[in-house]
């Protein structure tokens, strides 16, 4: 019991800061972004190039070297993001959304297979491989570096929070949210400000990547496409739009799932998150702490 | 879709022009008086090209083209590559119906196309029956995953829609990979011919057979367009709120959208398991349904002909660009992105004109 | 529910307050409030037969809203809509549509990618006999229906005296074009109530001449007609009954020449400093003057 709480916190927590990057952008422009999921592959791939290019310093210090990466990979994956929306999504803003739509998927398939381009069809394993001391908390199970990467995911997500609570960046994102026009009227800088958001989200899915990759040992390129599904639905089921929403929608997405493997079998997982995510679409459309959306036109 | 500000906007500027004759009538029901004549609609000449892509004979010349490709080609492997562009073409169309008409974005297509395939290939191998017979139980069966997917989403917005249809093609997809009946990861065997296991095994004859039956499915899929649903679909792709002004359910307009669309898929899936007498999950990914979802958008959305060749073009594209195999799907998805950028109307798009045939009122008014 | 009147010869602005025997649209204490800001509270007006009725106020007075809850795109918090004796609160815009009501949209709400014809076909939606066997067919009532759907379509835009090209994208038309499209779809809808949202801004002088022509020859169909519109002098000389909204409430009903002379109305609508004269002008400006007048901004 206490093993599977502590199993659906703990991919909760990555399915959290996976899903905070597709909220945050769908919060301001009001955009699915398809390819986010890609963000944390490009991520884990990143991470896994700097991995190798570092050399011995991974030997000796496994965990300093992957914090420094995940450091480098939440820059390169927030150019990347910030990338995707200046080449695609900027020269359509405006345009129909489902114009948006087909774009954003044409990037996860740019991002997906330029990838495979680059590093090859097969999957690759991380030299740092985060095994290691487990100790025991009430039954369950617990390594030190489910620890640690929790506490990275938490920490980033407070981070985030303060930023888009109490930033001046934050109150401009806010702003383009509620009305572009208006907030452009105030002086804000809109492509700035939505470049940024770009920036964070992707920023926080590369580190999502990274940690994945560290823990689990092994990356492909499709690896995110799965995990964008899952990110998506963590964000409904939490209100998309809604920063802390969203990461307890992860951890419930986790949780769900953690519960629905023990019930139903591990092959029936993502059967069972996908349910989830329907159910929650007819049920409650605005997730748990979305605002109640106003009567059209 | 919610425009939720009834807010002022500037009045455009508006450019006075002369009075034209206007004839008032009284009475019930619309007025009888006619006002000035249509204008032809031949304004400046069309080029040849404009003439070629706009001809009543396009159907008939497409046609012509499919049945006579094996007089130039017909090993049996371009056969093979023939029959499965044309099954890919009747995708297409149906995704059209769903993507095109109705402006609403399906990215699990590849389930309604497993539905029809396991559908027909496990009843035609379990009772051992011609693939045929199986086609009224898989209409039955698809239509109902049309509801059951489209009834819960098709009120939310759209763009849910789409990852909502994403899901379900990992459902569906995987529920095949898992379940007993439908063979597991390795799929299921032997399925039975159309007509039974020795009528028509011919590859030249099988493939004469998908052209002229896929050919229908073009046909019956662009009179669709054409009707009072199709016009419906259409009113809901440009707005919403004004097509319910108008009288029109946007949401049984598109829930028959989309079980169009399952229908059409469902087919397509019966003819492909009648082709490979075996099929297997890992012919139902994401990557199928990106792929058909190409084909609409490059060809062009809503476009009969554009759709068709597009889904000829991406079909036969592995075959034409062998040396680009390692980057032809990302040429897909930079070209996607391209597309709508640039041309989002798609390389043979949808005519913009209505023709003099159907534009015309007929020649004694109807009182 | 006295017995009908004869119509008077279409000048409904001099016509005195009539009796309308059957009425068609009746709000009673209409209630509205966006997310605890009160658009619309306790609206009551009605909507006889044949008649024409226009609804004006100051910006933000609750007008295009009170539309929005009668046809169905808003869902008021209390109140009622009958339409001919039904209720409709709470029904979705098309089966509000189903029961003979048509909008126009303050801003032109065409389907633009689609042509001329095709836009008012989408009126003959609703009573055009075409299943979908018929389509995939072609049966013969499937071009019967088809070249209806066409001949009603030409026969409308014939009526609101459409200039330019039919068969072309709705959007290449300008923009006073787009205006008579949209009430031709409406009209092809064949309504008992037609509301139009502000017909006339952004119109010239002979197109609001024309649209004041053009009113009137819809009513003359039979059709009842709900106005919502700025342009005092073209309230003045096509309404039957004006209704006043303020603060999402009425504050005066009546014939055009009682309501110009209601101290409150001219306070609210126009202003402390207006007075007769001001709308005498107004008035004549539309028969011919010079300048495009706007009423209710404040």
């Amino acid at each position: 019991m206490a093993q599977l709480v502590w199993n659906g916190l703990f991919v909760g927590s990555f399915y959290a800061l996976v899903a905070l990057g597709y909220s945050m952008v769908y919060g301001v422009i009001k955009l699915l972004n398809f390819a986010h999921g890609d963000l944390y592959m490009l991520g884990a791939f990143s991470g896994f190039a700097m991995l190798g290019a570092m050399g011995g310093l991974v030997e000796s210090q496994s965990l300093l070297a992957l914090l420094l990466v995940l450091i480098a990979t939440m820059a390169v994956t927030g150019m990347g993001g910030v990338a995707l929306e200046r080449l695609a999504y900027r020269p359509l803003r405006g345009a129909p959304r489902l114009s948006l739509l087909i774009t954003a998927v044409g990037a996860s398939f740019a991002l997906e297979y330029g990838t495979r381009i680059v590093a090859g069809p097969n999957p690759r394993v991380y030299q740092v491989r985060l095994g290691g001391t487990t100790i025991h908390v009430l039954g369950a199970r617990i390594t030190v570096q489910q620890l640690v990467l929790v506490a990275i995911a938490i920490g980033l997500m407070f981070a985030l929070n303060w930023l888009v609570m109490r930033s001046r960046q934050g109150r401009a994102m806010r702003a383009i949210a509620l009305d572009p026009k208006a907030a452009q009227l105030m002086g804000i800088d809109v492509n700035a400000v939505i470049a940024r958001t770009f920036f964070i989200g992707s920023a926080l899915a590369g580190a999502a990547g990274v940690m994945a990759g560290g823990y689990y040992g092994k990356i492909d390129f499709l690896m995110g496409f799965i995990i964008g599904l899952k990110a998506f639905t963590a964000a409904v089921i939490g209100g998309i739009g809604n920063m802390q929403g969203t990461m307890l929608g992860g951890l419930v997405l986790g949780l769900l799932e953690s519960f629905g493997t023990d019930l139903l079998g591990g092959e029936w997982r993502d059967v069972f998150a996908f349910g989830c995510l329907i159910l929650f679409l007819t049920v409650r459309p605005t997730g748990l702490l979305g605002e109640r959306v106003t009567e059209r036109v | 879709m919610s425009a939720g500000d009834a807010s002022q906007e500037g009045t455009p500027h508006v450019e006075p022009g002369p009075q034209a004759g206007q004839g008032a009538q009284a009475g019930q029901g619309p007025p009888v008086k006619h006002g000035p004549p249509v204008k032809p609609v031949r304004g400046r000449g069309p080029s040849v090209v404009t003439r070629l892509m706009e001809t009543r004979y396009l159907g008939w010349i497409g046609l012509a083209i499919a049945l006579g490709a094996p007089l130039i080609i017909a090993t049996p492997y371009a056969l093979n590559v023939m029959t499965s562009a044309a099954i890919f073409v009747m995708l297409a169309v149906g995704l059209n119906i769903v993507v095109g008409y109705c402006g609403l974005l399906d990215l699990g297509y590849a389930a309604f196309f497993a539905v029809g395939a396991y559908t027909g290939g496990v009843m035609a191998a379990e009772l051992d029956i011609p693939l045929i017979a199986t086609v009224p139980a898989v209409l039955v069966v698809t239509v109902v995953a049309g509801i059951v997917i489209g009834a819960p989403t098709l009120r939310l917005r759209s763009d849910y829609l789409a990852i909502v249809t994403l899901g379900f093609g990992e459902i569906i997809r995987i529920c095949a990979t898992n379940l007993e009946i439908t063979g597991g990861p390795s799929g299921i065997y032997g399925i039975p011919g159309l007509f039974g296991d020795d009528v028509l095994t011919e590859p030249a004859a099988f493939y004469y057979l998908t052209v002229l039956i896929v050919a229908v499915a073009v046909l019956l899929a662009a009179r669709l367009g054409r009707s009072r649903l199709g016009r419906a679909w259409r009113f809901v792709r440009e707005d919403e709120d004004a097509a319910e002004a108008m009288g029109v359910h946007t949401y049984k307009v598109k829930l028959a959208a989309y079980i169009g669309g399952a229908v059409w898929g469902g087919m397509a899936g019966v003819l492909f398991a009648a082709h490979l007498t075996a099929i297997s999950p890992p012919s139902f990914t994401f990557l199928w349904s990106a792929l058909v979802l190409m084909a609409v958008v490059l060809g062009g959305m809503g476009s009969t002909p554009g759709v068709v060749v597009g889904a000829v073009f991406i079909s036969l594209a592995p075959e034409l660009l062998r040396d680009l195999a390692d980057y032809r799907f990302f040429v897909f998805g930079v070209l996607l992105i391209l597309v709508m950028i640039v041309r989002p109307q798609g390389l043979w798009p949808h005519r913009s004109q209505e023709t003099a045939r159907t534009a015309a009122r007929s020649k004694e008014p109807v009182a | 529910m006295s017995e009908r009147s004869e119509r008077s010869g279409g000048r409904g602005g001099s016509s005195p307050h009539k009796e309308h025997s059957m009425t068609l649209l009746q709000v009673t204490d209409l209630r509205l409030s966006f997310g605890g800001v009160r658009a619309i509270d306790g609206l009551s007006f009605e909507v006889g037969e044949g008649e024409i009725v226009s609804v004006i106020g100051p910006n933000g007075a609750g007008k295009t809203s009170a539309f929005n809850c009668v046809t169905g795109f808003y869902k008021p918090i209390g109140g009622s809509v009958l339409l001919d004796g039904t209720p409709v609160t709470g029904r979705r815009p098309a089966s509000i549509a189903g029961l003979g009501v048509s909008r126009t949209f303050q801003n032109p709400r065409l389907f633009g990618e689609l042509s001329v014809l095709d836009n008012v076909r989408a009126g003959t939606h609703l009573w055009l006999r075409q299943s979908v066997f018929d389509a995939l067919l072609h049966t013969p009532r499937y071009r019967r229906s088809e070249q209806e759907a066409t001949d009603e379509a030409h026969r409308w835009l014939d009526f609101v005296g459409l200039r330019g090209e039919r068969a072309g994208l709705v959007r290449n038309l300008p923009y006073g074009e787009q205006r008579r499209v949209e009430i031709a779809r409406a009209l092809a809808r064949r309504p008992k109530l037609l509301l139009l949202d502000e017909p006339a801004a952004g119109l010239n002088h002979t197109e609001k001449a024309e649209l004041l022509d053009l009113i009137r020859r819809i009513r003359d169909l039979g059709t009842a007609i709900a106005l919502i519109e700025h342009d005092m002098g073209l309230v003045m000389e096509v309404s039957e009954r004006v209704v006043v909204l303020n603060f999402g409430r009425e504050i005066a009903v009546g014939a055009p020449a009682e309501v110009r002379r209601d101290p409150a109305v001219v306070e609210a609508y126009l202003g402390r400093d207006a007075d007769e004269e001001e709308l005498a002008a107004a008035r004549e400006q539309v028969r011919g003057g010079r300048e495009e007048v706007r009423g209710g901004t404040d």
